[in-house]
């Protein structure tokens, strides 16, 4: 989420499913969202129905397409150009949204003389480190304004460009209103000259030389996003997954932000940037959070060299402007939540308990350092990387290497079951005899058997019931995780190691419900929203202070449990109150539905048109208002200028609307935050049939490559031989993630009941394939087979004057289950974005050849 | 009476409790079908209907292949690829449609069966009562759209009930219930033909000429009209759909007549012959 982050302040999905249908144009790309959020689809429609305009986007004709106004085939991999030409296509044709960019964008601001561009370099920015593999950020400034605090760090184990902070997002200045502006957008260092020259060569015919796009087409999509947007009417763009699993894959969500504030489709009904979750509460999930980085609410998880005390922490991770400005508040309250009494101002409310990173902890660096023995136990809740991972027999081999595995799921999935039936035991690749890993199954509860909440793709929690008693020794995960936690606290009570405080100290006591002692759910998110010093719930997080008077477990999650009621379990029907629903369920932050929505205000406070109209100035009562709850300090007024010296929110003009940055305004230009440049520019991916047309850098530079013996990677470049197409995978309707909750079910299974291959008639002609029939596809680090289905939904493009094929392979199949096939997955390598450590899968290189693979 | 949520053309429909006396149906309109596939798995988990196999067909996203005793809804996908015309129309179509028994207005698989065990409910539709069921078979080679089909290891014929324990606890049918875009729709025959009309008009109205209604009219079928009828965007035979479905019992009185005038004539002949020889 860094990629919005750093764009917007936040990393969450900046508007809501339901405000689809107020848009006038919808881009989904990256995503197939008629398939895989089938229910949100439906405000699409409505859009649709209302006579809007629906691009989809993709490599192949999907049931999105078939709902679509257009399908628009492109080759995987090459979205940053199609993207990257449509900016260059606003700024030629000047048909930015020029008022709301000016004052509403960092579109004046002058950067740095230092900075310099992928186009000078060579599809390098300033600042590269070849050594260290990384970019020193210090170029890419605000002219006159010095980088945060960071700066010449020798100690430092990670790449100096964007450290994780906040998920990445754009707190940290010095100055809330840059020194150095040139609002008639003329200054040849300002960000919106930069961005055009950035762009200049993305013209259509490199779009279709490289995305396999005829020219006429781009144009016609380039033409109804413009013609769509402006004062009176709104484009949005819809992506998932297709758009993040690149090695450059936060920089195409990022090409999409630039577009979006360019065409000033922010913060307005019917716009934004709509970032679709794969589960149903993955955004809970980096909110609370479940990643090694950050503490819950986007706080950083603090380094053990950076981090050495409360005070540095706050000195280095908070900014003095804008809405991070009170992160000490957050992150005092954090502590208070979790050490309660422990923890106090005499022992820094016990920040030192806190565990520390000393460097990249993610999913893939773990495999790897279960494979060199180093990382020794693993608990997978709901998790199965021997299907769902890219490169899934690296870490069957990972997870055999490990002392002990905790597997918490409904069935014996894939993860729990390698050391006796995995593809490596048939292949005598591994032996069961010689595998020590000591493996835990524990029967997991499915949502219907507990209560709890979902925080859903639009920031929205919905609580749910629990229906039925889970079966035999199912249990929750909060069931789990507490009892464990209380058994271990209760193996080291008495202990008098300093190690053991933080442990001991915990806040740890659930009050526990029926038969089978499950912790009382609402307890826990009572705690989340927070409470004050003589325990009663809090309203919003302005309340939340820094001094200990205050505990909140999630800060961004404050008033979910407003006024001792459980404001997630609220579900008032749509028809008895307005279209933007504020009574269904709680939105973070502050039960805001739509973010930044400041900006469908003009700078003056009014509505940009009526058509478009959703929160105001009220100058009779002086304060905001409108549909929803005003992204923004209720009673600042348009006017507002802040005085000299001003800090957090105080610090931000009133005609600032993105304020959870330091400047308050939406980035076109990044100048920290992300590892691999402050503007997006298109790489090739790390395996890719054809050369970088625009650099001789071919793919992103700050890309991670992991290396180890199961991790090769294909010949790189122009037509090679030996992996020609490209491969591309993607989930189907009727199956659910790594299959763990549909390959076992059998009236799912029946709809998608092996693994297939899609291919076009063209490759199916090529290699001899047969419609129903089998193929083997290759790569470095595996083969696979699929029965195929050859269709016109798959077009082969043309690149660089060659014809490129693509395979589309879902990735639902693994070795248990009802429905059981080769897991699409063992055939791509880990190479992942820097950003984000997420894997490539979604544009590598493959064979493919007809007949099963050999046994 | 509920509202139902969701987007327009039916965003102000409302689904009627069924009420006994009331003929209910469904009309699906395949232009807003997602093939989600949500209807089938909604029909076997409410109804119980057993897994039909873990068959590849290599026929699309269709692995059901056609609707029989262990598939009430059946999810048709057909990809087209037309040539492009020079207004930019055609070009790659992948048409969506869920099939259902028809629950016609004259069933023949309800005339042929010769143990009553299929019936006419209270709501004008068709139901196998499976404990009267005698597994002959006769309702099989009746049904004018292969609907209706004998469960293996089990004998017994099996078809959508149109959720007859729903009906009678006025409840919607499973299928319509789980439909995202209401696609599938419930009620009163009679509104819902009214519906599917404005919902064509509106259609030709935005210039997709080739929208048209399937078992609307009782005049375009000899099955005295289907109460479940379609909303297509190709010809019937596209969708695997008779274009003119016959009532295959219709021509059977007149059968019996023939037959029994060629009795009667042999019977004479007979009589003729042996009275000569007398």
């Amino acid at each position: 989420m860094p990629s919005l982050g750093t764009s917007f302040g936040r990393g969450g999905a900046t508007n809501f499913q339901q405000d689809l249908a107020n848009s006038d144009c919808i881009v989904i790309m990256g995503s197939n969202m008629a398939e895989c959020h089938p229910v949100g689809f439906q405000w699409v429609m409505e859009a649709k129905l209302r006579g809007a305009t629906v691009i989809h986007i993709d490599p192949r004709f999907t049931r999105t397409s078939a709902n679509a106004s257009r399908h628009v085939p492109i080759r995987a991999g090459s979205d940053i150009a199609f993207l990257g030409g449509i900016v260059n296509y606003i700024c030629q044709n000047d048909n930015l949204f020029r008022e709301y960019v000016v004052a509403y964008t960092n579109a004046a601001t002058i950067i740095s003389d230092d900075f310099k561009d992928t186009e000078d370099l060579d599809g390098l920015f300033s600042g590269w480190d070849a050594k260290r593999h990384s970019y020193d950020p210090s170029s890419w400034q605000y002219k006159g304004m010095d980088l945060h605090a960071s700066a010449g760090d020798t100690e430092e184990l990670e790449p100096r460009a964007g450290n994780d902070r906040f998920g990445g997002h754009g707190g940290l200045l010095t100055r809330a209103i840059p020194p150095d502006r040139d609002p008639t957008l003329q200054h040849p260092r300002c960000v919106y000259q930069l961005l055009k020259r950035h762009y200049a060569r993305y013209t259509p015919e490199l779009v279709e030389t490289t995305c396999g796009v005829p020219k006429d087409v781009f144009l016609s999509v380039a033409r109804a996003l413009v013609e769509n947007s402006g004062r009176e009417r709104t484009s949005a763009f819809c992506y998932a997954v297709g758009w993040t699993q690149h090695s450059v894959g936060v920089q195409y969500i990022r090409t999409a932000a630039i577009i979006q504030l360019l065409l000033g489709n922010m913060g307005r009904p019917g716009g934004g940037i709509m970032a679709l979750r794969g589960h149903a509460s993955i955004q809970g999930s980096t909110d609370v959070p479940t990643l090694y980085d950050l503490l819950p609410g986007y706080i950083t998880m603090p380094h053990a060299y950076h981090h050495t005390s409360l005070d540095a922490f706050i000195e280095r991770e908070s900014g003095s402007t804008g809405g991070w400005g009170r992160m000490k508040a957050y992150m005092v309250s954090l502590l208070k939540a979790w050490w309660g009494e422990k923890a106090g101002p005499d022992n820094e409310f016990g920040f030192q308990y806190l565990p520390r990173i000393t460097g990249d902890h993610s999913a893939y660096q773990s495999a790897l350092k279960m494979l060199d023995g180093s990382l020794k136990g693993y608990f997978l809740f709901g998790q199965n990387p021997a299907v769902g991972s890219a490169n899934s027999k690296l870490h069957r081999f990972a997870l055999a290497n490990l002392d002990w595995l905790v597997v918490r799921d409904l069935v014996e999935i894939e993860s729990a079951a390698f050391w006796s039936n995995g593809p490596e035991i048939r292949s005598s690749e591994l032996k069961t005899d010689d595998i020590k890993t000591e493996i835990f199954l524990m029967p997991a509860a499915a949502h219907t058997e507990k209560d709890g909440s979902f925080t859903n793709t639009q920031r929205l929690l919905q609580w749910h019931h629990k229906a039925v008693e889970p079966r035999r020794d199912a249990r929750s995960d909060l069931w789990f995780t507490y009892h464990l936690g209380r058994i271990i606290r209760a193996k080291l009570a008495g202990s008098s190691d300093a190690k053991d405080r933080p442990v001991l100290d915990l806040t740890w006591e659930y009050p526990v419900v029926g038969d089978t002692q499950d912790p009382d759910a609402e307890a826990v998110l009572k705690e989340m929203n927070g409470v004050d010093a003589s325990g009663n719930p809090l309203t919003t997080f302005a309340e939340l202070k820094d001094d200990g008077s205050t505990a909140c477990g999630v800060w961004i999650y404050c008033g979910s449990y407003a006024h001792g009621e459980n404001q997630t379990a609220r579900r008032k029907p749509g028809t008895e109150q307005t279209s933007v629903a504020p009574e269904w369920g709680w939105a973070w932050p502050a039960n805001r539905r739509m973010l930044y929505n400041r900006a469908s205000a003009d700078p003056s406070g009014k509505p940009w048109s009526e058509r478009k109209r959703y929160v105001w100035w009220d100058d009779r009562l002086r304060k905001w208002t409108g549909n929803d709850v005003p992204d923004f300090t209720a009673d600042k007024a348009p006017g507002y200028v802040p005085p000299d010296g001003a800090t957090g929110d105080a610090a931000l003009p009133g005609d600032a609307p993105f304020i959870m940055q330091a400047d308050g305004r939406g980035w076109l230009f990044t100048p920290m935050g992300l590892k691999d440049g402050p503007l997006p520019t298109h790489y090739e991916p790390d395996e890719s049939p054809v050369r970088n047309p625009l650099y001789s850098q071919q793919s992103n530079p700050a890309r991670q490559v992991l290396k180890h013996r199961l991790n090769p990677r294909n010949e790189n470049g122009d037509g090679h031989a030996r992996y020609p197409f490209v491969m591309t995978t993607y989930r189907l309707t009727e199956h659910h993630t790594a299959g763990g909750m549909s390959r076992f079910t059998g009236v799912l299974s029946e709809l998608q009941p092996e693994m297939f291959c899609e291919v076009s008639p063209e490759l199916a002609r090529e290699r001899g394939l047969v419609n129903g029939g089998w193929a083997t596809i290759s790569s470095s680090r595996a083969s696979i087979e699929a029965r195929v289905l050859v269709t016109d939904r798959m077009t082969p493009v043309r690149v660089q004057g060659k014809i490129v094929h693509q395979v589309g392979l879902p990735y639902h199949w693994g070795f248990q289950g009802l429905s059981k096939g080769d897991a699409a997955n063992d055939l791509y390598g880990l190479v992942l974005d820097p950003n984000v450590h997420i894997q490539d899968d979604k544009a590598a290189t493959c064979d493919i050849r007809p007949g099963r693979r050999p046994r | 009476m509920a509202v139902v949520s969701g987007p327009p053309p039916y965003r102000d429909a409302t689904v009627v409790e069924p009420q006994p006396g009331q003929h209910v149906g469904f009309f699906t309109d395949s232009s807003i079908c997602i093939g989600c596939k949500a209807c089938e798995v909604a029909c076997k988990e409410w109804n119980h209907v057993p897994i039909d196999g873990l068959n590849f067909l290599g026929s699309s996203y269709d692995n059901t292949g056609e609707l029989g005793a262990n598939s009430w809804r059946h999810v048709a996908f057909i990809e087209q690829n037309r040539p492009v015309a020079a207004d930019g129309s055609g070009g790659m179509r992948w048409l969506m449609n869920s099939d259902v028994c028809k629950h016609c207005a004259h069933a023949a698989c309800l005339e042929v069966c010769p143990t009553g065990a299929l019936m006419r409910t209270e709501f004008g539709t068709v139901v196998v009562q499976p404990d009267v069921c005698n597994g002959c078979g006769y309702c099989v080679s009746a049904c004018p759209f292969g609907v209706i089909e004998r469960r293996e290891g089990d004998g017994r014929a099996f078809k959508c009930t149109l959720c007859y324990d729903r009906l009678k606890g006025h409840m919607q049918p499973a299928c319509a219930q789980a439909c995202p875009t209401q696609s599938i729709q419930f009620g009163p025959i009679d509104d819902l033909r009214v519906r599917a009309r404005r919902r064509l008009a509106d259609l030709h109205q935005q210039g997709m000429a080739e929208a048209r209604l399937y078992g609307v009219d009782e005049s375009d079928n000899e099955v005295g009209g289907l109460n479940a009828f379609f909303l297509l965007l190709d010809e019937p035979e596209v969708y695997g759909l008779p274009t003119h479905p016959v009532t295959t019992t219709r021509d059977l009185p007149q059968m019996w007549r023939t037959a029994a005038v060629a009795a009667g004539m042999l019977a004479l002949g007979v009589l003729a012959a042996f009275g000569r020889r007398r």
